[in-house]
C-alpha cells in the first residue's frame, strides 16, 4: 500500500500538523511526523486541510443529457472543487425512479474512480408526483438510496408526500424536498419583487417556497419523520425552519453558493446565464441565508451544480434553461461569502460542506473527521490563493458559471479520495 | 441618443426632447404632397417580428420607407413553447444581409436587450415592444400626443392647446397622466412611466391590485384602485388593452364587473377636465375598457396616436441611423419612382 505525508497542513484552519495517510486509511495526525519510505510527501505550508467535500444536490445530468455532462466529467468538476462523494440527483433521462436507474448511476461513479457518487432516488414515478416510486426497491439496491427526491420538481401533492414521508422511515431515509408551489410559479422567469416588476418578468414569489416548506415541517412533525429542504433561497423559509427546529422536529435545509453571493438584481442583465431555479432573491435574502448558515439553521451548503449545453444559455432569456454550474467554485464562493466575512471559521466550513451533508445523507465513510483509523477521503485549500473565474478551464463539461470574470478567493490545491489523490497541486491527476 | 433604443428609461429629457422635436419635422413632411426624405437612402431596417402586431409593423414600415430606407419584414413568429428559429441564428442572417436596424417585437422580455448586447449584430436594435418590459417608441408616441394637446402655450404660460398644436421644444412638467388597466402585463404602461416622469409629467396608474406588479410602490407614480377617485385631476387618461384570456385567471371576476369599475363611459368622461384628453394604444376592445361613446369622441386621441406614431417612428430611426445629417432642412424630397418595393 502507498502512503502519503501531507506536511504542515492547517487541520480545519487550526495549528499546523502532519497528515500520514496509509492506503485508504488516516494513519496518524501530528506534528512531527516521519514519512516511511516510499511515501509521497506533500508539502502543504499555508494550506487548510479539511475532510473530503460532501454534496448533496448534484445534477450529472447522466443517462440521458450527457452533452451537458456525464459521471465521468461531473466527478472530475467535483474532485477539482474538493469533494469526494456528490448525491447525484434523479431527474436524469430515464428518471432514477428504479432500483435499475441508481444502480447504473452508482456503478458509472465507481468507475470514474473520482469521486463517490451516491444516487438520489425519485420520491414518485417519472417526477410526476402521482405515485410513489419503488423507493424500498432503490433503498435496498446496490446503491443503498436514502435521499429521495423529485428535484426540479415540487412533490405538490400534500398526501403523497405526507406518504413519502411516513414510508421512508423504514430504512431511515429523507425527502429532499424542491419547494415551489407549482401554481404560484406558473411560467415563473426570476424573484418576483420590485425588478421584476421593472422587468417585466413573471415573478417567482417567496411564498411559494415558504408555503410549501411551512406545510411539509408540519406534515414531518406530524408523521415522525425527517424532511430536509433543498436550495433554500429566502429570508421568511429561514425563519420557518428555525421555527420548526425550534420545536425538535427532523428538519434539515440547505443553501446553495450562488443564493450566498448574488441577487436578482443581475437580472436586469437579461443575462441567462442567472437564471436559476429557485431565483436569485434579494439583497435581503443573501444576508439572512448568510447568518442562517453561520448559526447553523441552515445545515449546510449544496451545489445545485446544473450543467446546461451552451445553446440552453446562448438565447433571449425567456427560451433559456435553468441552473448554473457549481461544483469547481463552491468552495471559492463560501470562503469569500463566509470564512473572509468572519461568519464561519475552517472547521464550520468542514461541518457545513462536508459533516452535515455527510449525517444527512446518511453516507457511511464521508464526512467523517480527520483523525487516525477515519476513511483519507481529505480535501487541501490554498485560502490566501486569489483567482478569476475562467471557465474555460473547468471540467465540467459545461460553463454556464455565473462568476466568469469574478476573482475569487481560495483554490483546492489537492483532494484525496480513499487515499488516494484525485487532485494534486490543483490539477486532476 | 444611445446607438439602440430599449428602454424609454434610457432616454434623458434631452434625448427624449429630440426625439419629439425631430418628429414633429417629420409630422410636417407627412403634410407635404410628397411625404418622402432621402435620409436613410441605402440603409436596411429590418422588422423582425416574433409576435403578431400588423399595426405597429406598419407604422415601422412607412416610417422607415418615408425615410427612403430599404426594409425587409421578417416574421419569425414563434411561441416560447415551440421555439422555431433561434433568436441567435436570425440575428446572424439578418447581420449578414446587412441589417442597419433591427426593429424587434418579441415575446419573451428582455429580448430586444439581449440581441443588442450578445453581440450577434452590429447594427442598432429598437425595441418594438417586448413581453411584458417596454415599447418605447409606444410611449413616445403618447408623448409627442400629450404634448401637442397638453404643453403649455408658447410663453411658457399655463394655458391647454384646444386641439393639435405643435408642442417643439416643450415637455411635459406638471401635466397629470392617468394610465388605467392592466399595467401588470403591459409594456405600454411600463415605457410610460419612465418616459413621463423624464418629461415631468406626474403619473398615477389605476387597476384592481391583481393586475398592479409588485413592487410598484418603488415606481415613480402614484398608484390607485379607485379611478373616479383621479378623473377630475387628469388631463390625460390612458386606457390600456384588457386582454381577455386575463380573466380565466382570476385578475378580476368578470368582464363586466372589470367594465363597470375600470372602464371608460361616458359619465366618467364627463368628470373629467375639458381639456382633458383620452388615449388608447389600439386596438380598442369596446364595451371593456372604454365604451364606443367615448372611443367615438372627439376627445379620443387614438387615430391620431396611430398617425403620430409613424413620425416618432421616423425620428427614432432618423437618430438612430442618419446621425448627423440634418433631417428636414435641407432635404430635397425624392420622387415616386425611388419609393422602395
Ligand atoms: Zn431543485
Amino acid at each position: 500500500m502507498s502512503t502519503t505525508l501531507i506536511r504542515g497542513a492547517k487541520l480545519l484552519g487550526g495549528e499546523p500538523t502532519d497528515v500520514l495517510i496509509d492506503g485508504e486509511t488516516v494513519a496518524a495526525v501530528g506534528a512531527g511526523l516521519t514519512a516511511p519510505e516510499g511515501s509521497t510527501v506533500v508539502e502543504a505550508e499555508g494550506l487548510v486541510a479539511l475532510p473530503g467535500l460532501v454534496d448533496l444536490h448534484t445534477h450529472l445530468r447522466e443517462p440521458g443529457r450527457e452533452d451537458s455532462e456525464t459521471v465521468l466529467t461531473g466527478t472530475r468538476a467535483a474532485a477539482v472543487g474538493g469533494y469526494t462523494a456528490v448525491h447525484a440527483m434523479a431527474n436524469t433521462f430515464p428518471v432514477a425512479d428504479t432500483a435499475g436507474v441508481v444502480e447504473q448511476v452508482w456503478r458509472l461513479g465507481r468507475e470514474s474512480g473520482y469521486c463517490d457518487v451516491q444516487p438520489v432516488g425519485a420520491v414518485t414515478v417519472g417526477l410526476e408526483g402521482n405515485k410513489l416510486a419503488e423507493l424500498g426497491a432503490m433503498a435496498e439496491s446496490a446503491a443503498a438510496v436514502r435521499v429521495f427526491s423529485d428535484d426540479g420538481k415540487c412533490v405538490d401533492d400534500a398526501v403523497i408526500m405526507r406518504r413519502a414521508l411516513e414510508y421512508v422511515k423504514a430504512f431511515d431515509g429523507v425527502v429532499a424536498q424542491h419547494a415551489q408551489e407549482p401554481r404560484l410559479t406558473e411560467g415563473a422567469q426570476m424573484n418576483e419583487g420590485a425588478v421584476s416588476g421593472e422587468l417585466g418578468l413573471r415573478g417567482w414569489p417567496a411564498v411559494a417556497e415558504e408555503s410549501i416548506i411551512a406545510r411539509d415541517v408540519l406534515l414531518a412533525a406530524h408523521v415522525g419523520s425527517r424532511v430536509h429542504i433543498c436550495h433554500l433561497s429566502t429570508a421568511g423559509s429561514v425563519e420557518i425552519v428555525r421555527w420548526a427546529k425550534s420545536k425538535g422536529w427532523n428538519v434539515t435545509a440547505e443553501v446553495t453558493p450562488h443564493h450566498l453571493l448574488l441577487t436578482d438584481e443581475l437580472v436586469r442583465t437579461y443575462n441567462p446565464v442567472y437564471k436559476v431555479n429557485p431565483p436569485l432573491r434579494t439583497e435581503a435574502d443573501v444576508m439572512a441565508l448568510r447568518e442562517a448558515l453561520a448559526d447553523g439553521t441552515i445545515d449546510c451548503v449544496a451545489t445545485d451544480h446544473a450543467p446546461h449545453p451552451h445553446e440552453d444559455k446562448d438565447c433571449e432569456w425567456g427560451a433559456a434553461a435553468m441552473g448554473m454550474v457549481g461544483l469547481e467554485t463552491a468552495l471559492a464562493v463560501v470562503q469569500h461569502t463566509m470564512v473572509d466575512t468572519g461568519l464561519l471559521d475552517w472547521a464550520g466550513v468542514a461541518d457545513r460542506m462536508s459533516l452535515r451533508p455527510a449525517a444527512i445523507g446518511r453516507l457511511a465513510g464521508h464526512g467523517r473527521p480527520v483523525a487516525a483509523g477515519e476513511p483519507a477521503n481529505l480535501t487541501l485549500v490554498d485560502p490566501a490563493y486569489r483567482g478569476v473565474v475562467n471557465p474555460a478551464g473547468f471540467a465540467s463539461r459545461s460553463r454556464n458559471t455565473p462568476y466568469e470574470g469574478l476573482e475569487l478567493p481560495g483554490r483546492v490545491t489537492a483532494t484525496f479520495l480513499r487515499g488516494k489523490a484525485t487532485v494534486m497541486d490543483g490539477k486532476l491527476t | 441618443m444611445k446607438r439602440h433604443l430599449i428602454s424609454a428609461a434610457d432616454l434623458t429629457r434631452d434625448d427624449a426632447l429630440l426625439v419629439l422635436d425631430t418628429a414633429e419635422e417629420m409630422a410636417r413632411v407627412a403634410d407635404r404632397p410628397i411625404k418622402k426624405l432621402p435620409t436613410l437612402r441605402g440603409r436596411t431596417v429590418v422588422n423582425l417580428f416574433f409576435e403578431d402586431s400588423t399595426r405597429t409593423r406598419i407604422s415601422f414600415e412607412a416610417a422607415a420607407k418615408r425615410l427612403s430606407a430599404d426594409v425587409i419584414n421578417f416574421s419569425a413568429k414563434g411561441s416560447s413553447v415551440s421555439k422555431g428559429e433561434s433568436l441567435k441564428d436570425t440575428a446572424l442572417t439578418l447581420e449578414a444581409m446587412g441589417a442597419d436596424a433591427v426593429v424587434i417585437r418579441h415575446h419573451a422580455s428582455g429580448a430586444p436587450h439581449r440581441l443588442a448586447t450578445s453581440g450577434w449584430i452590429g447594427g442598432s436594435v429598437v425595441n418594438a415592444g417586448d413581453g411584458t418590459h417596454e415599447h418605447p417608441t409606444q410611449a413616445l408616441l403618447d408623448a409627442f400626443t400629450m404634448r401637442r394637446h397638453l404643453a403649455g402655450a408658447p410663453d411658457g404660460g399655463p394655458t391647454f392647446h384646444r386641439g393639435p398644436g405643435d408642442g417643439t421644444g416643450r415637455d411635459l412638467e406638471g401635466r397629470r397622466i392617468t394610465i388605467v388597466g392592466d399595467v401588470l402585463h403591459s409594456r405600454v404602461a411600463r415605457s410610460n412611466v419612465a418616459l413621463l416622469g423624464t418629461l415631468g409629467a406626474h403619473v398615477t396608474l389605476v387597476a384592481p391590485p391583481t393586475l398592479l406588479p409588485i413592487g410598484v410602490e418603488s415606481w415613480p407614480c402614484e398608484v390607485s384602485y379607485d379611478l373616479d377617485a383621479v378623473l377630475a385631476k387628469s388631463d390625460a387618461v390612458m386606457m390600456l388593452r384588457v386582454q381577455s384570456e386575463r380573466m380565466n385567471a382570476a385578475f378580476f371576476p368578470t368582464e363586466r364587473e372589470y367594465a363597470r369599475r375600470y372602464g371608460l363611459d361616458g359619465a366618467r368622461m364627463a368628470a373629467l377636465p375639458e381639456h382633458a384628453i383620452v388615449m388608447h394604444p389600439g386596438p380598442m376592445n369596446r364595451g371593456m375598457e372604454i365604451t364606443a361613446e367615448v372611443a367615438d369622441s372627439g376627445r379620443c386621441t387614438v387615430v391620431e396616436q396611430v398617425a403620430n406614431g409613424v413620425s416618432v417612428r421616423m425620428a427614432v430611426l432618423y437618430l438612430l441611423l442618419g446621425g448627423n445629417e440634418p433631417a428636414v432642412a435641407t432635404a430635397t424630397p425624392r420622387t415616386e419612382e425611388t419609393k422602395q418595393a
